[in-house]
C-alpha cells in the first residue's frame, strides 16, 4: 500500500466516527470531555454552534453518532452521547454572555417559510452575519414538527421555547399564524434577496382500505392527531387503540394514547420487528410502557357497525427476498386476523406537499414531488429559492434538517454577496499535540471500564397519567461524569512520524488491542489479513507509514484503537504522538479557500 | 501521573488458546522500564510463546535475580509462580525449586550483570549440572540501573554513552554454555520477534538446560553511535544461521520447505523443531563445530543468532540425582519423614563395619 495521506481533514475526521456520522459534524468527544470536567456551558456552546438545538436534540435526536461510536465495537454499548448532550443543556449556567452579539444589519433580507429546525438554523446562521431574516409560520409557536409531532413527555415546551428564543434574540423576525399562500409573491417581491423553504413533510399518508370513509370519525392521521394532542385539542382517547405503522411517529402515537386513556393500545406493523423504521430505543420504550408490537400484519379492512369502528382486519404475511435482496410481503396463508378496537391512528409515513408553490414560476419538481435541488447547495431551479429539512429530500430527522440549514445558509450568504454558490467555505480544522510531560497528556487517557449508564426515569404509574410530564429525569452530574469518562477520545489521534522510529516494538508490545503492526508491505487485502490482529472492518482505514529502515512498514488498524496513548507513552523517540484533531464544519460567512 | 494499567477491554474477536486463555491472561503488571527498552519486547515474546504453547500460567515458575532484566518477571505471567532472588543467585534457587517439584516449567530470567558478573559461578554450575530450565539472559552490555557502566559482556573497543572505550575482554555466555554442557543454546535479538518467539517455545519444550542469550538494546544508555548493542548496530551485524518453527505433536505440518534447506529435530516430548537453514554448512548438532563457528564469526564482527546447538536426547539433573517424580508438596508425611528406624538403617548402611 502507499503511505496513508493524512493531510487535509478527511483522514483524521473519519477516525472520529461519531463526528463523522453526525450530519452537522458536532465535535462530540470535545464536548463530552467538557461535561466530564463539569464545564456544561462550554459543552453547550460547542453544541449550539454545530447543531443549534442541544436541549432538543439531547432528548429526541435520531443519534446517528451512537451506532457509529467506537466504544460500541469493543464494549457492549456505545457512549450515551445523546443524553450527555442533554446534560450540557440541563446543567449549564446562564449563557447569555456566550451568545454572539447582534451585528449591524447588512441590508440584505431573507424570508424563511416554516419555523422548524431547518429554517431556524438558516435564520441563526444568517442573523449573526448581519442579515435581516423573517420567518413565516402558520402555527402558534415556533418549532415546527419539533413542537407539533413530538409528545411533551419526551420534549417539554419549555426546552423548545428556550432554544427558539436564543435565535429570536439575534434579531430574527417571526410572523406566526401566517400561512404563505404563494411562493411567487415572495419571489417577485424585490424586498427579499433570498427565500428559504423549510416547510417539512406535512402530510400524513393515509390507509386507503375498505371502511376508511365510513368509519372516518374513529380513524386519525398520526401526525395530525399528535399536533392536536400537542395543542390540547385532543385530551382523551378511547380505551382500545390500534396504531398502524412501525416508525418513530407510530411509537409517539401509541405512547401518547397510553397517556390519554388508552388501556389497550397495540402497534400493528407490516414488516418484521427488526425491519421497523423506529429507532431501537423508541421501540424499547413502547414495550416498557406495556404496548404490544404485532408484526407481519397488513391492514385489510376497517370493520365498522354503521360507521362505528369495531376493529381492523389484517392479513398475515411473511417476507420473501429475491436474488437482489429486495423484500416482498407475501400472504402466509394463515387466516386473517381481526383485532378489536375503538380508534385507529395511522402512522404509515409522511409526504411532502407544496400546494402553495405555483407551477409556472420555473421551480421544477421531480417525479416524487420533491423540488429539483443541487445536493450540496440546496439551491432550486429558481436561483433565489433554497430548500432544506424534510421539504428538500423527503422526511429524515431533526439533525439532518439542521445540517441542511447550515448548508443552505452558506449558499444564501454567497448568493446575496453575488458569489458562486458552488465555491464553498472550508471547515476549520487543527491538529495539536496533547503532550504535557513524559506520561502526562492534556486529556484523561485512562480508559474507563464502566458500562453504559441508564437514564433515570420517573415511575411508569406517574407518567402514564400525565401526558405533559417528562418521563426521563436526565443524568445527574455524577452519572454524567461517569458516562462521559466512557468516551474513548477518538479525536485525540495517534500521529506517526516514520523518520524517527527506531523499530523497537515498544508500541506493538503495549497496545491493549493489538492494532499496531510492523510488517512487510503488501496490497490492502493481504496486509489486513496478516496484521498482529486481523483488520476485518474494511469500513475503517489502515494507517500505513512510509518504508522504515528495516524495509518494513508500520500499519495501524484504526478500527478498535482505544486512543489510550500507551503507544506514545512507550515510544522512546516521540515517533508516536497524541494530537487532538479539531474540526468545526463550515458555516455562513466563513472564508472560501482560494483555488 | 503514574503509569496507567493497560485497559482490560478486549477486542471482540480476541482469540483463546487450547486451555482457554487469551494472550492478555499471560501479561503481568505494567512495565516500569524505560520507553523502548528491549527487555519489554522479550517480555512480550515470552507472553506470546506461553500463549502459543497452551501453557497454563500456574504451571510456570519464573525466577530472577537483580537488575533491569530481573525486574521483568513482574511484567509477564502475572498468574505464575515467581521468586526474585538476591543478585546473581537465581540459578541455585531455581535448582532447589526444580529438585523439589519437577511438575513446573522453570523460567530463569537474568541479565548480563546478574549472570556474567556477580552470578557467573551460579550460571556455570546450572549449565554443567543439567538443570531442566529455560535460562534467558537479557543482554544489553551495560549496567542500566546504575547509569550505564560497561558490563562484563560489553565488547572490547565499544564506546559508552559518555565516550569511554571498553578495554576489557567480553564474556560470551553462549560460548560458555556450549563448553559447560548446555543442551539447547541460542542467541537472538529483542528487535526480531519472529526469530525470538520460536526459540523461546523450543527452549520451553526442551529437556535440560536451555540458554537463550538475547541481545536487548538499552535505549537510555547503550543505543548510540559506537555502541555494539544498539538497535542499528545489531541489525547491521546480525547473521542468522537458521530460523526455527516449533511444531507441537498435536499440530499438522502445513508449511512447505524446499528440499535440503530443512532440518528436523524431534525433542524428547515429541515436539519438532523445524530448522530452516540460512547457512548451508551449519550443523546445530555439532557442539565443537558450533564453538568454532562462533569464534570465527565473532572475529569478523558478526553477531551469530539462531539455534546454535541442540541435543534433543540430552538427560537432565533429575536423572543424574534420581529425584522423586512426585513433587515434595504432594508426598505424604510417611514418605517425607519415614521415621527413626529408617534413619537408623540409613546411618547403618553408611558406617564401616568394624
Amino acid at each position: 500500500m502507499k503511505p496513508t495521506n493524512t493531510g487535509g481533514h478527511d483522514y483524521y475526521h473519519k477516525v472520529v466516527d461519531c463526528q463523522w456520522a453526525c450530519p452537522a459534524h458536532t465535535p462530540v468527544p470535545e464536548y463530552i470531555r467538557l461535561i466530564a470536567g463539569g464545564r456544561y456551558s462550554d459543552a453547550y456552546m460547542i453544541n449550539w454552534r454545530s447543531n443549534v438545538f442541544p436541549g432538543i436534540l439531547g432528548r429526541v435526536c435520531d443519534r446517528p453518532c451512537e451506532p457509529a461510536c467506537r466504544r460500541g465495537r469493543i464494549d457492549k454499548d456505545p457512549v450515551a452521547i445523546c443524553r450527555l448532550k442533554r446534560v450540557a443543556a440541563d446543567l449549564k449556567d446562564d449563557i447569555a454572555e456566550y451568545m454572539p452579539k447582534v451585528p449591524k444589519k447588512n441590508g440584505k433580507r431573507v424570508a424563511c417559510i416554516g419555523a422548524g429546525p431547518a429554517s431556524l438554523t438558516v435564520a441563526r446562521d444568517l442573523a449573526v452575519q448581519g442579515y435581516d431574516v423573517t420567518i413565516f409560520d402558520s402555527g402558534k409557536a415556533p418549532g415546527g414538527m419539533v413542537r407539533t409531532q413530538i409528545p411533551k413527555f419526551r420534549l417539554p415546551d419549555s426546552v423548545i421555547d428556550e432554544e427558539c428564543q436564543y435565535i429570536l434574540d439575534l434579531g430574527v423576525n417571526l410572523r406566526l399564524n401566517h400561512w404563505v399562500k404563494s411562493l411567487k409573491s415572495l419571489v417577485d417581491d424585490a424586498q427579499w434577496d433570498a427565500v428559504f423553504v423549510g416547510t417539512g413533510a406535512p402530510r400524513g399518508r393515509d390507509a386507503d382500505i375498505p371502511g376508511r370513509k365510513e368509519a372516518a370519525s374513529h380513524i386519525h392521521i398520526g401526525i395530525e392527531w399528535l399536533a392536536n394532542v400537542a395543542f390540547g385539542h385532543v385530551k382523551t382517547v378511547s380505551p382500545r387503540v390500534i396504531v398502524l405503522g412501525g416508525g418513530n411517529t407510530a411509537m409517539d402515537c401509541c405512547r401518547s394514547a397510553r397517556r390519554l386513556g388508552g388501556t389497550d393500545v397495540k402497534v400493528v406493523v407490516r414488516s418484521s420487528f427488526e425491519e421497523m423504521k423506529a429507532s431501537p430505543w423508541e421501540k424499547e420504550e413502547a414495550i416498557h410502557e406495556q404496548i404490544p408490537i404485532i408484526n407481519m400484519h397488513v391492514p385489510k379492512e376497517f370493520v365498522h357497525d354503521n360507521g362505528k369502528l369495531t376493529g381492523v382486519k389484517f392479513e398475515v404475511v411473511r417476507a420473501e427476498y429475491d436474488s437482489q435482496g429486495r423484500r416482498s410481503l407475501v400472504p402466509s396463508g394463515e387466516p386473517d386476523v381481526f383485532l378489536e378496537c375503538d380508534e385507529v391512528l395511522v402512522a404509515i409515513g409522511q409526504e411532502n406537499a407544496f400546494p402553495w408553490i405555483e407551477k409556472d414560476i420555473g421551480l421544477e419538481f421531480n417525479k416524487y414531488g420533491l423540488p429539483v435541488l443541487d445536493k450540496e447547495t440546496f439551491q432550486s431551479t429558481v436561483p433565489k429559492v433554497f430548500f432544506g429539512g424534510d421539504s428538500a429530500f423527503g422526511p429524515k430527522n431533526i439533525i439532518t434538517a439542521v445540517a441542511h440549514g447550515h448548508a443552505a445558509a452558506i449558499s444564501i450568504d454567497l448568493f446575496c454577496k453575488g458569489l458562486r454558490v458552488d465555491e464553498r467555505p472550508a471547515p476549520l480544522y487543527n491538529l495539536v499535540s496533547q503532550k504535557m510531560g513524559i506520561h502526562e497528556w492534556s486529556y484523561d487517557n485512562q480508559v474507563s471500564e464502566e458500562g453504559r449508564k441508564k437514564v433515570p426515569m420517573k415511575s411508569l404509574e406517574k407518567t402514564l397519567t400525565d401526558i405533559k410530564l417528562e418521563l426521563e429525569l436526565g443524568f445527574d452530574p455524577f452519572m454524567a461524569c461517569s458516562e462521559a469518562e466512557r468516551c474513548l477520545n477518538c479525536d485525540v489521534e495517534t500521529v506517526f512520524s516514520p523518520k524517527v522510529c527506531i523499530e523497537c516494538d515498544a508500541c506493538t508490545d503495549i497496545c491493549p488491542t493489538e492494532c499496531i503492526s510492523f510488517t512487510g508491505n503488501g496490497e490492502e487485502e493481504d496486509l489486513r489479513g496478516r496484521l498482529k490482529a486481523p483488520a476485518k472492518n474494511t469500513e475503517q482505514a489502515l494507517l500505513v507509514s512510509d518504508i522504515l529502515k528495516t524495509g518494513r512498514v508500520m500499519v495501524k488498524d484504526e478500527n478498535i484503537c482505544l486512543h489510550c496513548g500507551m503507544c506514545a507513552e512507550r515510544c522512546p523517540t516521540g515517533a508516536w504522538d497524541m494530537q487532538k484533531f479539531t474540526l468545526h464544519s463550515a458555516q455562513a460567512g466563513m472564508e472560501v479557500p482560494r483555488t | 501521573m503514574t503509569y496507567l494499567a493497560k485497559p482490560k477491554l478486549l477486542r471482540p474477536d480476541t482469540p483463546k488458546n487450547a486451555v482457554g486463555y487469551t494472550k492478555r491472561d499471560y501479561e503481568g503488571a505494567i512495565s516500569t522500564l524505560c520507553a523502548g527498552c528491549g527487555h519489554d519486547s522479550i517480555s512480550a515474546s515470552i507472553v506470546q510463546a506461553c500463549f502459543d504453547l497452551d501453557i497454563e500460567p500456574h504451571r510456570v515458575a519464573k525466577l530472577s535475580g537483580i537488575g533491569c532484566s530481573s525486574k521483568t518477571p513482574d511484567y509477564f505471567l502475572g498468574a505464575s509462580h515467581g521468586f526474585n532472588t538476591t543478585h546473581g543467585r537465581m540459578p541455585s534457587v531455581l535448582t532447589g525449586a526444580a529438585v523439589a517439584n519437577r511438575d513446573l516449567l522453570y523460567l530463569g530470567i537474568s541479565g548480563d550483570g546478574d549472570s556474567a558478573s556477580i552470578g557467573i559461578g551460579q550460571f556455570a554450575h546450572a549449565m554443567r549440572r543439567g538443570v531442566n530450565m529455560t535460562y534467558i539472559v537479557e543482554n544489553n552490555g551495560v549496567y542500566g540501573l546504575t547509569k550505564g557502566q560497561f558490563s562484563a559482556t560489553a565488547d572490547k573497543g565499544s564506546k559508552s554513552k559518555r565516550g569511554v572505550i571498553n578495554n576489557d575482554t567480553p564474556i560470551d555466555l553462549v560460548s560458555l554454555a556450549l563448553q559447560l554442557g548446555a543442551s539447547y543454546v541460542a542467541r537472538s535479538f529483542s528487535g526480531d520477534k519472529e526469530q525470538l518467539i520460536p526459540l523461546i517455545k523450543g527452549a520451553m519444550r526442551h529437556r535440560g538446560p536451555a540458554l537463550i542469550d538475547v541481545i536487548s538494546p538499552c535505549v537510555t544508555f547503550n543505543n548510540h553511535q559506537g555502541s555494539t548493542r544498539s538497535y542499528d548496530y545489531v541489525r547491521e551485524h546480525n547473521e542468522a544461521i537458521n530460523r526455527v518453527d516449533v511444531i507441537l505433536p498435536r499440530d499438522k505440518i502445513t508449511a512447505s520447505y524446499a528440499p535440503g534447506e530443512l532440518r528436523r529435530v524431534v525433542q524428547h516430548d515429541g515436539s519438532v523443531l523445524m530448522l530452516r537453514k540460512l547457512h548451508a554448512d551449519y550443523d546445530p548438532s555439532d557442539r565443537v563445530g558450533a564453538m568454532n563457528y562462533l569464534q570465527e564469526r565473532q572475529a569478523v564482527g558478526e553477531i551469530v543468532t539462531g539455534l546454535i546447538y541442540v541435543d534433543s536426547s540430552a538427560e537432565d539433573l533429575h536423572r543424574y540425582l534420581n529425584t522423586v517424580e512426585t513433587p515434595l508438596n504432594k508426598l505424604g508425611d510417611a514418605d517425607l519423614c519415614p521415621g527413626s528406624k529408617a534413619l537408623e538403617a540409613l546411618n547403618a548402611s553408611l558406617r564401616c563395619n568394624p
